[in-house]
């Protein structure tokens, strides 16, 4: 699993480029989170531990957590599918707040 | 070892000696004896390489920087309407650093149809950042193939080895095989520090805006910008394992010519014999045979070339619109200099017409007539 | 009790893909790639050329997955691919599976003569052909992935793609490959085992793999899922495999297969469409889905 603190790089000079175009760094550095405009909350009370809305990120930004499933609102885009697929209906998309 | 073979079969055994691991062509008229000889290599076992025979030239270069990229020393070979079709892969293998060693045949381009020789082929490739020599004999052929490998594998830069259509390709002549041993000392396993490999994983060509292209293109010319000094180098090396050297130019008898011929390929040992011709009728002629297009050596062509009253090119290509392309990179290499001589511009040979002895004679008549240079393109041999 | 209960996991739990990602929202491309790399793991060698998954890994130099990806020419995933092999095997490396990952254009299309070469050669790489049914990555234009009746900005809706969609399953058949399939993003579960079974299968294996664009397509991202499933529902991309090019199985048998019109109606790209023409792609569909039944032997 890729760094999460992943910094972006700065070259200073064409000295510190690799000689092949070649990435040194991970794409984490990227908090893809400023893209959404809804939010998931998952409601752990109904929560079915089903693995669904893990299974079914496209980022993937649901981790498990002690047998949870967490959000990483860092980078998740509100795309909706875990809402939509979810089985107990436990996951609202709410409007961002800014 | 001696052996008599073709021009063909001269870079079959330079990247048998080179010990390729991967080659992957594409057959094309006059190329097609390069691979049928690797290809049996391949299956007595003299040479231990992966041979795909892939269903066209563009996937043929696709799979030679795949091969590389992976870590493995490739080869492959083409010609005109091949090398065209591989056009957008030889940016590829340039820009990705990728040293690839590939033969190319001199062929004209089409239409019409034409199996004969001329240099438009590797010349319209000129600015897709591959190294070029341009080679007048079959020995030459197999040893600039090997010092090609390593050259390039120093500096990450891909080089294609030229040889005339049927003057060079199909012509038989006595080549010496250097000593596997020797050739293994001389030129190690290629290597490289960055590879394709899970082990140790990286996203190689990725997407890269204006803030980033700039500085790696520049990285890719300043690397080529090495190339001359390393070429002669490699040949200083190389002299010292086998015996013959050839760096970036072979001049015949320029110290105190009063008109120097600039030629390349064969034409480029033809001239010597028109030079001895001309010598024996009294006039001090010299040839400058460039070898090395890509990168061009300017310093050793300023150096030959000044000491001239006279220089005549001979161009067997031509940049429609403008004139033939050794002569405008030779006239530009001496221009602004004081002390320069005149630069005359001659197309001669194209689609595979003869170059003689004669021809070489009506560019010395023109020349030693003529003051200045005319920029018009002055044609030998067509029937007006 | 619900406390001490484990997450239940149908899939590989590590990931080989990271956050960060340029992929729009509700991508299932990037499912797609995040199910392959459960099912091979981390011994495995990308080739992708170009198409959407050039631009989501991120640009220069950043990537966001933790195998390595050689980013080669539109047409040449296969024959980056063979390279790539020959290059491992060549020098020591047989373990690293090499994958081309094209998308649709790159694969039924430009891509298709280098493909065909490999397929025809037996070459030992996986193939996996995402497909969202248009050039997506340079704005939504018609491939012959793109299927009848479709809105693209090169089939717009007064001609809208009136050719039906490559049967590339076929054309691979054709080859005599060893393995084939097709697998949905809703049904990740079928995808990483026919992908861990091809995984040990020597040769040439070609994965047509069902990738709604929200984008392209004009649908809601959170129903990417969703209408991958009806479609696998509705016989639109049935799910099947086929060995050495003859012997098809079905994966999954439909019972109750559903109508198309639900699926369509959920897709801003075939809003146009009348009564008539969805009767006439819903006939096509049935008849699809007989000749299927009738290869596999039902």
């Amino acid at each position: 699993m890729k760094d999460k603190k992943a910094k972006k790089i700065v070259f200073r000079s064409a000295d510190d480029m690799p000689t092949m175009v070649i990435s040194i760094g991970s794409q984490t550095h990227n908090k893809t989170g400023a893209w959404r405009n809804i939010r998931p909350e998952i409601d752990l009370g109904r929560c079915l531990k089903c693995g669904i809305c893990w299974k079914f990120c496209p980022e993937p930004s649901i981790e498990i957590v002690d047998e949870w499933p967490v959000v990483d609102y860092d980078y998740c885009k509100g795309c909706g599918i875990c809402a939509e697929e979810c089985p107990a209906k436990c996951i609202v998309m709410v409007e961002e707040k800014r | 070892m001696k052996k008599v073979m073709m021009g063909n079969h001269a870079l079959s055994y330079g990247a048998m000696l080179s010990r390729a691991r991967v080659i992957s062509a594409y057959p094309i008229t006059p190329q097609t004896q390069v691979v049928e000889l690797l290809s049996e290599m391949c299956a007595d076992g003299s040479l231990d390489a992966r041979f795909i025979k892939v269903e066209s030239e563009h996937s043929a270069m696709a799979s030679c920087i795949g091969a590389s990229v992976a870590g493995a020393r490739t080869f492959t070979a083409t010609s005109a309407q091949g090398l065209a079709l591989m056009h957008e892969m030889l940016h590829w293998a340039s820009g990705g650093r990728h040293p690839v060693v590939m033969g190319n045949i001199n062929r004209s381009m089409a239409p019409g149809w034409s199996i004969w020789t001329d240099q438009n082929d590797s010349l319209s490739e000129r600015d897709t950042g591959w190294m070029q020599y341009y080679c007048s004999s079959n020995q030459e052929v197999l040893d600039t193939v090997i010092q090609a490998f390593k050259v390039s594998e120093a500096l990450m830069i891909p080089a294609m080895v030229i040889l005339d259509a049927f003057s060079l390709s199909h012509t038989y002549e006595v080549v010496e095989l250097p000593d596997q041993a020797e050739v293994d000392k001389f030129l190690p396993p290629f290597d490289p520090e960055i590879r394709l490999t899970p082990k140790d994983p990286h996203a190689f060509g990725g997407l890269t805006s204006p803030e980033h292209y700039f500085e790696l293109r520049y990285k890719l010319e300043m690397d080529m910008q090495k190339a001359p000094a390393l070429i002669e180098e490699t040949g200083r090396e190389y002299e010292k394992l086998f015996g013959r050297r050839l760096g970036l130019v072979d001049p015949y008898l320029c110290d105190d010519a009063g008109l120097i011929l600039v030629t390349s390929g064969t034409a480029g040992s033809t001239a010597r014999v028109a030079v001895d011709a001309l010598r024996q009728a009294g006039v001090k002629a010299g040839n400058l045979r460039i070898k090395v297009l890509r990168p061009f050596p300017f310093e050793v062509v300023r150096a030959i070339l000044r000491k001239a009253a006279k220089v005549a090119v001979v161009d067997r290509n031509i940049s429609y619109g403008a004139h033939g392309i050794f002569y405008q990179e030779v006239k530009s290499a001496l221009y602004g200099r004081p002390g320069m001589p005149p630069v005359f511009g001659f197309i001669a040979g194209l689609g595979g017409r003869d170059i003689t002895v004669d021809t070489f004679k009506e560019v010395v008549d023109h020349t030693l007539g003529h003051e200045a240079a005319d920029e018009a393109i002055v044609w030998i041999g067509v029937k007006k | 009790m619900k406390k001490d209960k484990k997450m239940t996991l149908t899939l590989p739990v590590e990931e080989l893909m990271s956050c960060g990602h340029l992929a729009c929202q509700g991508c299932g491309a990037t499912l797609a790639m995040r199910d392959m790399l459960k099912a091979l793991g981390q011994k495995t060698a990308l080739c992708i050329p170009a198409c959407c998954w050039a631009v989501i890994d991120g640009a220069y130099p950043y990537s966001s997955l933790d195998v390595p990806i050689y980013h080669c020419a539109f047409e040449t995933a296969a024959s980056t691919a063979t390279g790539v092999k020959a290059g491992l095997e060549m020098t020591g490396d047989t373990e690293t599976t090499v994958v081309a990952w094209a998308g649709d254009g790159g694969t039924f299309d430009i891509g298709l003569q280098a493909l065909s070469g490999a397929a025809e050669r037996n070459e030992d790489i996986i193939y996996v052909c995402y497909d969202n049914e248009a050039y997506m990555n340079t704005g939504i234009q018609r491939s012959s992935a793109t299927p009848y009746g479709a809105w693209t900005t090169t089939t717009p809706v007064k001609h809208f793609k009136n050719r039906p969609k490559k049967d590339i399953s076929a054309i691979m058949a054709a080859h005599g490959i060893p393995y084939i399939a097709t697998a949905s993003i809703a049904y990740p579960e079928d995808f990483v085992k026919k992908m861990k079974k091809a995984k040990d299968i020597s040769g040439t294996r070609f994965f047509h793999v069902f990738a709604p664009c929200p984008t392209g397509w004009k649908s809601r991202p959170d129903d990417s899922v969703k209408l991958a499933r009806m479609a696998v529902q509705n016989a639109v991309f049935p799910l099947f495999e086929i060995e050495d090019g003859t012997k098809l199985t079905l994966n999954m048998k439909l019972k109750d297969k559903k109508p198309i019109k639900d699926y369509l109606r959920l897709q801003g790209r075939f809003r146009h469409l009348t009564e008539d023409q969805i009767a006439a792609m819903q006939a096509e569909v049935d008849a699809r889905w007989l000749r299927l039944l009738e290869r596999a032997g039902d």
